[in-house]
């Protein structure tokens, strides 16, 4: 396989850094980064541990795909037990941290135990060891970068760190490559912060080795590049739009939770969305969006690079952030502003800026903001508790909150905790919009039928990229179907949630999926992997690693009653567009759901489905 | 009869000419078809992608004969997608 067959375990309480090869039995059975990084984790901790305790473990794993000429093979997974949600947490991201790991001749990083005192990781090629790490604690993940390079006097090295929020065990810091690349959500970054471990620095020379047969491969990979050059979506509305061409379509079809979640449509949509961002600003002349921006081996570049109005209030007296930046895409555009109601494009890029400075997860960011604005308008929370007044739309709030939680201060501390815990703490469980602990993301659940039903079952809590439904609901990939309707919608959801795994598990981009089926994966993996990696055992994989996912879970204490969305998608209908006067039907899908899957009445799966997935 | 267009992504070059923004308001014939009005926008048929009228969908084969109402709202959009 394309493999270097190689781990690096690294025991943070000894401060060792050992090799062992990597288990190629798992490799044939769970393909690679999300899927054999899970099965390692499953293998190796009680799924019932605290997750930010020293006997969790962080794994940083690639794909067969990674580093290769495969067109955005430069993906790498987080995998541990996410404190968030405490079930199984699995975040992805691109940049070039990923292939440079590859590079230097390690497939994957075990971390375990805990540290002492603050350290990074330093690894060229074979040398791999713990450094101190005192000096860089406090800093933010830019900084970080930043000092790491220089000391090393090396602006080649690629970097994975923790900001402060992460350090500060906010429950949903990211860990930060590539200054704006994130394994984002489920709080990984706590974990790493809880072990002291503060970043991994990578320097890589000796590339990729194991392709099984070269010529096949560079054949395959540069079919599929054709296919997405010639697919209109990543050839040409992602380049061009970025993911927040989003916005407006979402807003039109009535799926847009705006408020958190009061309402489904947002009057200012249009000023956060896509085009705005291409639009010359009336305060000095100069458009939003910079350029877009590719990471390692894309042939797509969805990444958007943004300029801030300088004049803005965020940043009138902060030079620091007006040069070019990562931003805004739909996710982050969305829960920094639709969820909170706020219509200040200049504002959402700086809270995302502030996101990326000191790795926090955009999304449950925002929606918690989100919660807490509606807790404010009810009269629970008072500017004097929040240090603000904080009423729906408020872009000072927004912003406020963004450096409170930046800097783990005042009322940062208690957004810190995200929506759940904050909502329970303030008497008002009902009000935090989430499934397991995770907020959700930016399409409801009430007029995207399909994806409330994915939230439900998604086996990190409410996510979108563990079965992105919306594809075929609403955009007609790839083929439509009816958002509102629920039929057929758990053997969807099941589709899109296994396929998922196999793009992940790779070592490439789910972006790619807007063009690619399994059947253009499936040639690269065939030329790249040893082994039969037919069709029917792609299937058979992504069914597999969805389980065993979702055996973690069950195995940490999660149930039926888990599988589910907050009361207010159930009971309040959405108010306009064409889904008016509609509500999630989660409940009538599920059940078959589970049917579909070969799971019992209480989403457990039955000895047949074990058997037949050999778990 | 009147509706509100709203033409978005790289279509936006389509809207008739003094539009700011991607809305636009038009006046029909009472009971137009969409056909024609995509026509007379000189819409290119592989950019019409996703036709919405009051947010919902519109499939290709019903585009031509689809009539319009008096205050529908019509959004198109080239192929996109996001994430």
């Amino acid at each position: 396989m394309a493999w270097n067959r190689k781990v690096l375990r690294v025991n943070l309480t000894n401060g060792t850094c050992n090799a062992e090869p990597l288990n190629m039995e798992w490799a044939n059975d769970y393909l690679g980064s999300r899927g054999l990084g899970t099965k390692y984790l499953f293998e190796e901790i009680d799924p019932k541990v605290d997750p930010l305790s020293p006997d969790n473990k962080l794994i940083m794993a690639t794909g067969p795909l990674t580093g290769t000429m495969a067109s955005t093979g430069g993906r790498y997974t987080v995998i541990t037990k996410g404190p968030l949600t405490g079930a199984i947490a699995c975040s992805n991201s691109g940049g070039y941290f990923g292939a440079e790991l590859k590079f230097a001749g390690w497939d994957m990083i075990i971390f375990e135990g805990k540290s002492a005192k603050p350290v990074y990781l330093y690894v060229e090629n074979d040398k791999a060891e713990l450094r101190d790490a005192s000096h860089l604690w406090g800093k933010t993940c830019w900084e970080t970068e930043d000092l790491i390079k220089e000391s090393h006097q090396d602006p080649q090295i690629r970097i994975a760190s923790i900001g402060r929020s992460g350090e500060n065990q906010v429950m949903f810091a990211c860990i930060v490559n590539d200054l704006h690349r994130a394994a984002g959500r489920s709080g990984v970054g706590a974990v790493m912060g809880s072990k002291n471990l503060k970043a991994v620095a990578l320097r890589g020379t000796v590339g990729v080795s194991g392709i099984k047969d070269f010529a096949a491969f560079l054949k395959a990979s540069n079919d599929a590049k054709k296919v997405l050059k010639e697919n209109a979506v990543t050839g040409q509305g992602l380049p061009t739009y970025g993911t927040q061409v989003l916005m407006n379509v979402i807003n039109e079809v009535g799926a847009l939770p705006t408020r958190n979640h009061l309402d489904v449509q947002f009057e200012d949509a249009s000023k956060i969305s896509a085009e705005a961002m291409h639009e010359v600003r009336e305060s000095d002349g100069k458009k939003h969006l910079l350029t877009n921006a590719a990471c390692f081996g894309c042939t797509i570049a969805c990444g958007r690079i943004s300029k801030i109005d300088q004049n803005h209030f965020t940043v009138v007296n902060s030079p620091k952030y007006w040069g070019a930046s990562g931003g805004l895409e739909y996710e982050a555009a969305w829960a920094l502003g639709a969820a909170n109601g706020v219509g200040d494009l200049e504002a959402l890029q700086y809270a995302n800026m502030l996101c990326n400075e000191d790795g926090y997860d955009p999304i449950t960011f925002g929606a918690t903001v989100g919660a807490v604005m509606e807790l404010y308008e009810m009269g629970v929370l008072t500017k004097e508790q929040i240090g603000i007044e904080a009423p729906f739309g408020s872009a000072k709030a927004l912003a406020f909150l963004a450096e409170l939680t930046s800097r783990g201060e005042g009322f940062g501390k208690e957004v810190g905790l995200g929506s759940k815990r904050l909502c329970e703490k303030y008497g008002h469980p009902e009000l935090s919009m989430s499934v397991k602990g995770q907020e959700f993301p930016a399409y409801d659940g009430r007029g995207i039928q399909g994806i409330g039903l994915n939230y439900a079952t998604s086996n990190r809590g409410a996510c979108h990229v563990r079965g992105y439904t919306v594809a075929s609901e609403v955009l007609g990939i790839p083929v439509k179907t009816e958002p509102t309707a629920t039929e057929g919608k758990p053997e969807l959801v099941k589709a899109f949630q296994d396929a998922t795994t196999i793009f992940d598990s790779a070592g490439i981009c789910l972006f790619t999926s807007f063009a690619w089926t399994l059947a253009d994966v499936q040639p690269q993996l065939q030329a790249a992997c040893e082994g039969d990696w037919s069709m029917e055992k792609l299937n058979l994989v992504g069914e597999r690693i969805w389980n065993l996912e979702r055996e973690f879970n069950l195995a940490a204490g999660f149930t039926r009653k888990d599988d589910d969305l907050p009361p207010r998608l159930k009971n309040e209908p959405c108010k306009t567009g064409p889904a008016k006067g509609v509500v999630s039907h989660v409940e009538e899908m599920l059940p078959e759901y589970y049917k579909v899957r070969g799971w019992d009445s209480e989403g457990v799966p039955t000895a047949q489905t074990r058997t037949r997935l050999g778990l | 009869m009147n509706i509100t267009l709203k033409l978005f992504a790289t279509l936006t070059d389509y809207l008739p000419a003094g539009t700011k923004g991607n809305v636009a308001q038009m006046q029909l014939a009472d009971g137009a078809r969409l056909g024609d009005l995509l026509d007379e926008l000189r819409l290119p048929a592989k950019l019409v992608h996703l036709v919405l009228v009051n947010g919902a969908y519109v499939a290709p084969e019903a585009r031509t004969e689809h009539r319009l109402g008096d205050g529908d709202t019509l959004a198109i959009w080239p192929p996109v997608a996001g994430g």
